[in-house]
């Protein structure tokens, strides 16, 4: 358990000559809460993409002492790593409990898939109550707000046993209301896990981050707590500079 | 902004205390219309019936067999399958094969191989010769045909417009490759003259009517072993797949394998149903099992619901019995009714008939 952490080594990522992600090298323990933060086009989500199995990417991940790049996307998530994307993704026609439900039974035999549902698994009762929509649980996915679909992935995410969550800004159109409950939930429950969040939101980094790696254009430009990573001059230069010239 | 929170809190509350009734009701719905359906096969349609409609009824319900398992693979599974036919095709040779034999009588020889061929049953026709070993090839091959194009072309993540274009494709060649097989498979003539089926004489009508209570009763198994797949967790799961592929590998399963075993189910169904068009219309040929007959299958899905569990049934045999009876009325003019009623459906109703009930039902909770 204390020995899981997820190591990037020299990470590296390109699209035909174009370098997205430049040998980014990272370390993230259990109970961190690491924002991966910088400009448009640094690099952030790529490099999930790669961590994922979603592009390829050379270097090395490991997760616990296991390799993750090179595996296949189902095999990285049975691994223990999962994700969620900049626009929620949930499966709309069904309900909240059977998302949940789905999220949690990777593992399932044959034998009990092809019967019905007939309890609720404990797990997914758990989280129904973490992410709070335990009265919305048999309400269609399709009709949730916004921030109730994101706090729904989260879920799934715990139910499929995720060690590590990676989240593709989680907070991306939620009101002030809804960001708040959202870093609560993210503080609730990285404590047993490892959570990278790439978030553009500065305000609710400030508030919920125990770290931050910045990246820029495809590499690590600065990493620390929040305090050094605002201090450190080349990160004020690459925030600022883009502020001066516009759209760089 | 409080309002409306408020509000939200209030229907999901009430929400999450009605499912258990509603979920009930609609089981018990689901139970009742298997009832009619039945009763309305089995009881009714044999007693209004003459021996000739009922024969029509057979051959068309031979097509609603087909039509539940494209309602799962394309309904519930996303899957535009364009070729069942071949599925179909394949169940039905295998069957015409064996009857073909058995008229031959012990070491005999189909009489068109006589004809065209060299007067020698080719070795691979030989084991048609054992009814058990058709009876699992009907199931069997299709199954196997579908489960290698499936793991060839899922894995590879062919989807949508490009998997409807290729399994079409597949029906094509599958038409051109039997029309090639004049001396083997009787070419465009395809196979017929059918005397017996196992043992019994086709001629018989009391004969033929059992051939319909045997169709009718698998269309029944057949729903009811598609309306367990959709209450089970794979339903789901299926669901899931066809709306977010993507969403589910990174949720540690893999999409392939969920199409797969759709996909192989509906294929063993459209082989299954070809074994039986077989003896109840007496021939089968390249015409049955092409390109225009896999895309006629797909209409009557399309027109009944393709994802509910009633709507492909009602819909395959709503549009062939249409056919029969329009063309009887106004003959050359079918094609024109079905296309029209094809693109009122897709336009008006894209979720086919069945969605009338739906709507009204939203209306309802809206007012």
């Amino acid at each position: 358990m204390n020995g899981d952490y997820l190591e990037l080594t020299d990470v590296g990522v390109s699209f035909d000559g174009f370098v997205a992600v430049d040998g980014v090298s990272m370390t993230v323990l259990q109970g961190d809460l690491r924002f991966l933060i910088g400009p448009n086009g640094a690099g952030k989500t790529t490099l999930v993409d790669a961590i994922t199995g979603l592009v390829p990417a050379t270097g090395s991940a490991t997760f616990g002492a296991t390799e993750l790049l090179g595996k296949k996307v189902h095999k990285i998530a049975r691994l223990g790593i999962g994700r969620t994307f900049q626009t929620a993704s949930v499966f709309e026609e069904l309900s909240v409990l059977q998302n949940l439900d789905i999220a949690a039974g990777a593992g399932r035999g044959p034998l009990t898939m092809l019967r019905r549902r007939t309890s609720v698994p404990e797990e997914v009762e758990q989280v129904l109550e973490v992410i709070g929509l335990e009265d919305l649980r048999d309400r269609q996915a399709g009709v949730l707000a916004h921030g109730q679909k994101q706090w729904l992935e989260i879920g799934m995410l715990i139910v499929q046993n995720a060690r590590v969550l990676l989240l593709d800004e989680p907070v991306a159109g939620m009101s002030a209301h809804e960001r708040e409950e959202t870093g609560l939930l993210l503080r609730r429950i990285g404590a047993e896990r490892t959570v990278v969040v790439v978030e553009h939101d500065m305000d609710f980094m400030r508030s919920f981050a125990t770290s931050v790696t910045v990246l820029h254009a495809g590499k690590v430009l600065s990493e620390g707590t929040v305090a050094q990573v605002q201090a450190d001059p080349r990160v004020q230069e690459v925030y600022l500079g883009r502020a001066a010239e516009g759209v760089a | 902004m409080t309002m409306e929170l408020d509000k939200a809190d209030e229907t999901g509350t009430a929400v999450a205390r009605t499912p258990p009734k509603r979920k009930l009701n609609k089981e018990w719905a689901t139970a009742f219309g298997f009832i009619a359906l039945a009763v309305a096969l089995l009881v009714l349609a044999p007693a209004v019936l003459s021996d000739f409609r009922l024969s029509l009824l057979g051959r068309f319900v031979c097509y609603a067999i087909v039509a539940v398992g494209i309602g799962l693979a394309w309904g519930r599974g996303g899957m535009l399958t364009l070729g069942q036919g071949v599925f179909f095709g394949l169940g039905a040779y295998a069957m015409a094969m064996h009857l073909k034999l058995a008229d031959a009588g012990a070491d005999g020889v189909p009489d068109f191989m006589k004809l065209y061929g060299s007067g020698q049953v080719p070795g691979w026709w030989e084991p048609f010769r054992s009814p058990v070993f058709t009876v699992i090839a009907i199931v069997a091959v299709p199954a196997l045909v579908a489960f290698g194009l499936g793991a060839a072309v899922f894995r590879r993540r062919v989807r949508g417009a490009y998997f409807a274009i290729l399994s079409q494709a597949l029906a094509a060649a599958f038409a051109i490759l039997l029309i090639g097989q004049q001396a083997s498979i009787g070419g465009t003539n395809g196979l017929n003259g059918f005397r017996s089926f196992f043992g019994f004489n086709l001629y018989d009508p009391v004969n033929k009517r059992m051939l319909f209570y045997i169709a009718a009763s698998v269309l029944l198994v057949m729903v009811l072993v598609v309306w367990q797949l959709y209450r089970s967790r794979y339903g789901e799961l299926l669901v899931a797949v066809r709306d977010q592929e993507e969403r589910v590998r990174f949720l540690g399963y893999d999409p392939a394998n969920v199409k797969i075993v759709a996909y192989v189910v509906a294929a063993a169904m459209a082989g299954i149903a070809g074994a039986l068009f077989v003896p109840i219309v007496g021939i089968i040929s390249p015409a049955s099992v092409g390109v225009v007959p896999s895309i006629a299958f797909l209409i009557g899905v399309a027109i009944g619901g393709r994802s509910t569990l009633f709507g492909p049934v009602v819909g395959a045999i709503a549009v062939a019995w249409a056919q029969t009876s329009l063309s009887e009325a106004f003959p050359s003019f079918w094609t024109y009714f079905q296309g029209a009623m094809f693109v009122l459906v897709v336009a008006f109703l894209p979720k086919g008939f069945a969605s009338v009930g739906a709507f009204r039902k939203r209306k309802e909770a809206k007012a």
